[in-house]
């Protein structure tokens, strides 16, 4: 008797990569991946949030969050890196679809969204740093240079990231084994707005009540 | 890809649907909106008195596991089906180990705080 489909080896409820119908595919085996990267780093991000929380209120008589965080300027950066999200998605979308050219359109819209993101929070640590309120001044403000900055780190090197597969959809094209990198990058890119939602409720939110 | 017919029978990768189709873009708009609206509400809460003043933080946290909740559904595509399990389970642990570390460290060093003698001032 010969096999005539997969259908025929493998039950309905059974997916590949849990027994049933052999391994799994090679872009569900690599997006998993990574998904537990970026657990990871997310965990990497709740010990940052755990010294932040203990810390907040150690500020050893220095300048507080209340003097110090401007809402106006964290809503504005909230809402780039959440529109760069979204713009994200959509380039993602666009390559799945193979337009090339909207790619393109939504890959620059997300970069420069971050990158306004990232120049935000740099001229921001740049004004705290000029007024003597630097990561050396507390521990609150330790704590809060090393939260922020891992983010801002983070989506630096996203940028760069998305800079680099840019480069690789101009080279190579819209293959199978770049879109499997671009939904890396899009998860990456997802992830991290999740950690500034929580950055911009603990930090900023609660800082300035 | 071994045809349309089976493809319900592979595992789901995160961020990824199977049906590509407008639906997509229209989950990515719905995801922006709801994003956009707690968020909003979030500013605004701190900044004006709609609130009663104590219950402005539990207000905050439920606003933004809401607003991680719909990140996760709407941009990543999290969902309840049997082609999630994997990701949905790996998700749950993380977010076991970020409660665990972040309510452990607070729980100990405040009893730690509790414990501590008065201290003169400058030391604080």
């Amino acid at each position: 008797m010969t096999v005539t489909s997969l259908a025929d080896i493998a039950p309905h409820h059974l997916a590949p990569g849990r027994g049933g119908g052999g391994p799994a595919p090679t872009r569900i085996v690599v997006a998993y991946g990574f998904w537990i990267f970026l657990l990871s780093d997310i965990i990497l991000f709740s010990g940052l949030f755990a010294a932040y929380a203990v810390l907040a209120n150690s500020t050893a008589r220095g300048p507080t969050g209340q003097q110090l965080f401007d809402l106006n300027t964290v809503f504005i950066e909230t809402m780039a890196l959440l529109v760069s999200s979204y713009t994200a998605g959509l380039a993602m979308l666009s390559a799945e679809w193979q337009h090339r050219s909207r790619f393109f359109v939504f890959a620059a819209l997300t970069f420069v969204l971050g990158a306004a993101f990232v120049g935000i929070e740099i001229s921001e640590f740049a004004g705290m740093v000029s007024e003597g309120a630097g990561p050396s001044r507390s521990a609150f403000l330790s704590a809060f240079f090393t939260l922020v900055g891992t983010h801002g780190a983070h989506v630096t090197t996203g940028l760069l990231w998305l800079l680099y597969m840019v480069a690789q959809v101009a080279v190579k094209g819209l293959r199978p084994a770049i879109l499997q990198r671009l939904l890396c990058f899009s998860l990456f890119w997802h992830a991290l707005d999740i950690v500034w939602v929580g950055v911009f409720t603990l930090v900023y939110l609660f800082g300035v009540r | 890809m071994l045809g349309h017919g089976i493809l319900h029978l592979h595992d789901r990768a995160p961020g990824v649907r199977h049906e590509e189709s407008t639906v997509d873009f229209l989950t990515y708009t719905a995801g922006l909106g709801f994003a956009i609206v707690l968020t909003i509400v979030s500013f605004v809460i701190v900044k004006t008195n709609l609130l009663w003043g104590p219950g402005i933080p539990v207000g905050l946290i439920v606003l933004a596991f809401a607003q991680i909740g719909v990140h996760l559904v709407f941009f990543l595509h999290m969902g309840t089906g049997p082609d999630h399990t994997n990701n949905v389970v790996a998700l749950t642990f993380g977010m076991m180990i970020c409660f665990l570390v972040i309510t452990g460290s607070l729980v100990i060093m405040t009893n730690l705080n509790a414990n501590m003698m008065d201290m003169p001032h400058p030391l604080r």
